[in-house]
């Protein structure tokens, strides 16, 4: 009874993740897309902080931080052909996982070194504090 | 089967006999993890971006009373490297559809263009490094400047390695043509260098662009 349940378990296992190598699911058109929205993406950026058209260096920093995203979707999705199914789903996995600690190394990094600088500057004595 | 059945009723006290796994070893096709364990290593090189870039974020606005994003980054020269390393990419991928197709000179020709749009790239780098020391803003000037140098230079190091690949793999092509080898080994360079694009995204928008913004 559970040999059974077994045996399919671990055929099911060797079905996936097989037999997905054949093309590299590249298309001119796909590239042809990535291409068109890259230039959109990076020329805009600069043309903002070239020209100041935002007037606000906040606003323009952010604006110019959403299209780097944008962007970097743009690349995963049509030069790197990422998607939820290649590799079995491993590929995504291994990706979420490095974002996860991107986010940590570097908000964690600029939450902590932030503190510290503006905590432990020298110019702050507690001698001068009354 | 049933004699297998009644044999494992038998040894339930071990769940786990190596019977099963045995039964379905199966031959991997050479190569067939390739591209995953080489995602997986571009994924750890993210990594080591994510730590230079958050040394950078750090240390970044530490001029040590030395020259400042403003006093030295050429927004024009940067836009001009960018859209020679996105042509790269975008070059590359040709040279992945010639190659789908079995064209073994379009191929060739395109990653030729590639490794001339690259190779610009690193001109234009070098160049603007080069006119940086000359002006005194050298690594040991500031802390913003050290890991300025140790960020966009790793980046740039990256790009050498990957146009050395590169003409490795021309040669691979010339003298063998596209076997399957080599249409992996080209697969595997084909997702290097368009996450090097990516990590490049990341690096003139969070030194130069919003450097000059500081």
């Amino acid at each position: 009874m559970s040999t059974e349940a077994h045996v399919n378990h671990t055929h099911s296992h060797a079905d996936h993740g097989h037999g997905h190598d054949g093309g590299t699911h590249a298309t001119f058109g796909g590239y042809m897309i990535g291409f068109g929205l890259s230039v959109v993406l990076t020329a805009i950026p600069f043309w903002l902080v070239m020209s100041g058209a935002l007037g606000s260096n906040e606003a323009t920093a952010l604006t110019v931080m959403a299209f780097a995203v944008v962007q970097i979707m743009v690349h995963m999705i049509f030069f790197l052909h990422m998607s939820p199914s290649s590799e079995g789903g491993w590929t995504m996995m291994a990706l979420i996982f490095t974002l996860v600690m991107v986010l940590i190394t570097l908000a964690g990094s600029l939450w902590v070194m932030y503190h510290l600088n503006t905590n432990m500057m020298p110019g702050h004595d507690m001698s001068q504090i009354p | 089967m049933d004699a297998t059945a009644t044999t494992m009723e038998g040894a339930s006290k071990a769940p786990d006999t190596p019977v099963f796994y045995l039964e379905e070893e199966h031959a991997h096709a050479e190569g067939g993890s390739t591209m995953l364990g080489f995602w997986i290593y571009l994924m750890s090189d993210c990594l080591i971006f994510a730590c230079l870039f958050a040394a950078y974020g750090v240390l970044g606005g530490s001029y040590a009373a030395g020259p400042s994003p403003k006093d030295l980054f050429d927004l024009p020269l940067v836009a001009v490297n960018t859209s020679m390393l996105l042509l790269s990419s975008i070059t590359y991928g040709f040279a992945v559809l010639a190659m789908d197709k079995g064209r073994v000179g379009q191929t060739q020709a395109w990653l030729a263009v590639t490794a001339v749009f690259g190779a610009a790239f690193i001109g234009f780098e070098l160049h603007e490094f080069a006119h940086m020391i000359q002006e005194g803003a050298t690594p040991q000037r500031s802390a913003f400047l050290s890991s300025f140098f140790t960020l966009v230079g790793t980046h740039g190091l990256h790009v050498t390695c990957g146009l050395i690949w590169l003409g490795t793999l021309m040669v691979q092509v010339a003298q063998r043509g596209l076997i399957e080898a080599n249409k992996r080994r080209l697969m595997c360079l084909s997702m290097f260098w368009h996450f090097l694009d990516v990590v490049w995204i990341g690096v003139f928008t969070f030194v130069y662009l919003m450097g000059v913004l500081r």
